[in-house]
């Protein structure tokens, strides 16, 4: 369970870091967030929905079945668009509405 | 040479950790009063503590046609008698206001068509929990007289003669010592994880059900101090989804999901509905060789399974995603562990010992939700009601004792929590490092102090080994070299956890006793023996720890310390 950073997609912004409930993302000198502790992350998806970019992708470890698969999540209004690449390329793409209240 | 900057801070009230209860408690006395309220956080208010990833439902709803009895009734009997009356009823009596006010501040809930919140069984509400954080954050940073210092360590409070005078907090990047001068503390840090060795102990070690950022430090700066606590024996052990410790409730309320063992026997009918027998059965089915166990989702429909999808991605996203990856809860039963033990007060009924307005045996240190005690099943709402209560009792205290203080040199603990800090940032590097200690830590208490591998029973031979082992464990932390702020404060969590496992490690000898299963399973004593229908405490007395025998306190009942 962890994340990696795009630094390509990285424009410095620093809010991963300023929001990880563990401050394990650090902004480099060259104003790029790198991920200094992958295996103390929690798996909140802080980072991830805080992102502008997209740059910072989501997976599960292999110790808890992870297997190359990737998530991002894109925010616009209170829309959360997930969209997880499988190993084998194939995109799966959820939606979640803030305004909407869990069914369950 | 690492030298800190020594920053002086002056406030009224000092609200330590801005989680649930921290926040809403700085929004309460930021109503009633014009005091100067701080909060100080290790992380950032907006998404820090338990509410970071989202929350599932308001666990904790008076519903309709019922009264807070009934909610007291049932948190009693699930603690088999050991809970506060008095605490629950006064939470209980406030659960309800607590919603309708996180509504207020933009939380969506769920509704009937005439209006009324849409009910999950006989004490939840559904919701769009999310961003229940961010709500509350934005809601603090609206109030001008809070003052928030995000990325801030709390690492002590500053007692004298049994009053609180403030706190010693470490900033987490800048080499800073804060020493924060303040009438009254609110320790709102919650609970404590990491003390056992996790479902995965590997790559994804953090990957837990409770916070691995909460790790009990308000609870142990209280402890040092000479505070009592409670029924620390009383862990909390989550059954959860296998690998993403994700929640099960939402599977089995949501879809009506049994759990089945491997030959597809419905077996939790079998040992009692309590939270603890939940937990109990799965681990007695895994030992008779009938496991792994799962909650039976094979069968549901397309407009469930997306349901599911989503409400994950609400609160703990790894199990949608690995829903995707592995296959879907429609072609494979989602398979069900139990966690390793935490030290919980908002789930079961570990934390400080206070009053009936919520003040701990330190004067001027109040506690609310994961580190007070003897309140379970508090939850999000109850921790917002334990926040409110400890608002009043503060506001109390700050109008009664402020003529009692005598004045204090702060600049005299500055000087020595300086030396105390710049000591681990120029010590000579080790054989070993503070992961190291924390892995031994866990270690140990898994294998002695009833962690998952003997399946959570103990006796009374492993506890000492324990105890004699986490008593070298803490020698060692003295001499752990900080090469950063960041791992100034690693040093202080595992301090802190070798501390809470110390205390936690004479309360399960001292409870000659099974009240609850798995919760704490001494194998000395299988039975409940009501000799111990009583609550066990603790407090720190010239370095030794004394185990204090208490009577129940039952509802109605206003319960107030009898300060020496
Ligand atoms: C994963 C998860 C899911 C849950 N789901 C639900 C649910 O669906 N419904 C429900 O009703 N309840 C739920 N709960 C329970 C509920 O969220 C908690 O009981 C409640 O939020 C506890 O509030 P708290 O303020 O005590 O702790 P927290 O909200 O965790 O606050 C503690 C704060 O203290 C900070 N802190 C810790 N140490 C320090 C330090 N040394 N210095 C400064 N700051 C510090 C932390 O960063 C954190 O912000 C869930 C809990 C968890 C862990
Ligand atoms: S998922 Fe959460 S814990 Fe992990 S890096 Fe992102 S914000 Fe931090
Ligand atoms: S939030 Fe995204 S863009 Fe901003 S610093 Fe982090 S990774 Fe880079």
């Amino acid at each position: 369970m962890s994340i990696t950073i795009n630094k390509d997609l990285c424009i410095g912004c620093g809010r991963c870091s300023e929001i990880c409930p563990g401050t394990l993302i650090e902004l480099t000198e060259q104003h790029k967030a790198i991920m200094i502790y992958p295996r103390d992350c929690w798996g909140c998806a802080s980072c991830l929905k805080e992102c502008p970019t997209g740059a910072v992708s989501f997976f599960l470890g292999p110790d808890m079945g992870g297997r190359g698969a990737v998530m991002h999540a894109k925010k616009t209004g209170s829309i959360t668009q997930w969209i997880i690449t499988k190993a084998d390329g194939i995109p799966v793409v959820l939606e979640t509405d803030s305004r909407a209240a869990n069914k369950y | 040479m690492e030298n800190l900057e020594i920053k002086y801070l002056s406030t009224d009230i000092l609200i330590a950790g801005g989680g649930t209860a921290g926040c809403y408690a700085a929004l309460k006395l930021a109503e009633k009063a014009t005091k100067h309220i701080m909060i100080v956080e290790k992380a950032n208010i907006k998404r820090s503590g338990c509410l970071a990833a989202g929350v599932n439902a308001l666990n904790a709803y008076i519903t309709k046609g019922r009264t807070p009895d009934f909610y007291v009734d049932y948190a009693e009997r699930d603690a088999e008698g050991i809970a506060r009356g008095d605490l629950l009823l006064t939470m209980s009596e406030r659960l309800n206001e607590c919603a309708a006010d996180l509504e207020k501040l933009g939380l969506v809930i769920l509704k009937n068509a005439d209006g009324s919140y849409a009910e999950r069984g006989t004490r939840n509400i559904k919701i769009n929990g999310e961003n229940i954080k961010p709500i509350l954050a934005v809601a603090v940073y609206e109030r001008p007289n809070i003052k928030v210092y995000n990325h801030v360590n709390i690492i002590d409070f500053i007692v004298v003669g049994n009053r609180i005078y403030g706190a010693a907090a470490v900033d987490v990047h800048k080499p800073i010592l804060y020493i924060i001068k303040a009438s009254a503390v609110l320790c709102a840090t919650g609970g404590a994880a990491g003390l056992y060795r996790p479902n995965n102990p590997g790559f994804s070690r953090h990957k837990m059900w409770y916070p691995p950022f909460n790790t009990g430090a308000g609870m142990a700066a209280g402890m040092r101090n000479g505070a009592e606590m409670t029924t620390l024996e009383m862990r909390f052990i989550a059954l959860r989804c296998k690998d993403t410790i994700a929640p099960t409730g939402t599977i089995a309320q949501g879809v009506g999901a049994k759990q089945i063992n491997s030959y597809g026997e419905v077996y939790e009918t079998k040992y009692g509905i309590s939270t603890p027998n939940r937990l109990y059965g799965t681990v007695v089915e895994n030992a008779a060789g009938k496991g792994p166990c799962f909650l039976k989702t094979v069968g549901i429909s397309d407009e469930q399974e997306l349901d599911l999808k989503k409400a994950y991605l609400n609160m703990a996203p790894s199990q949608t995603l690995k829903w995707i990856e592995q296959g879907s809860p429609q072609e494979r039963n989602v398979e069900i562990e139990g966690t390793e033990p935490y030290i919980v007060g908002g789930h079961a009924a570990a934390g400080f010992w206070i009053s009936t307005d919520r003040h701990t045996t330190i004067r001027g240190l109040f506690a609310a939700g994961d580190t007070a005690g003897g309140c379970p099943q508090k939850y999000v709402t109850g921790a917002m009601a334990e926040a409110d209560i400890a608002a009043m009792g503060i506001m109390e205290y700050l109008s009664s004792a402020a003529d009692n203080k005598t004045e204090i040199d702060y600049h005299k603990y500055g000087e020595q929590y300086k030396q105390q800090e710049e000591h681990f940032l120029n010590v000579a590097d080790k054989e070993f490092c503070v992961q190291d200690l924390e892995e031994a830590m866990q270690k140990i208490m898994d294998d002695y102090a009833g962690g998952i591998k003997t399946g959570y029973k103990y006796n009374e031979a492993g506890l000492s080994i324990a105890g004699k082992e986490i008593d070298k464990l803490c020698l060692l932390t003295d001499e752990l070299p900080a090469r950063s702020m960041h791992e100034l404060t690693f040093i202080h969590e595992l301090k802190d956890r070798l501390y809470i496992c110390r205390f936690l490690i004479e309360h399960l000898k001292a409870r000659k006793e099974t009240r609850w299963h798995s919760f704490a399973e001494n194998a000395d004593y299988p039975d409940k023996d009501d000799v111990f229908k009583e609550y066990i405490n603790s407090r720190i007395e010239d370095g030794e720890i004394k185990i204090i025998h208490r009577p129940i306190v039952k509802r109605g009942v206003r319960y107030e310390h009898n300060y020496q």
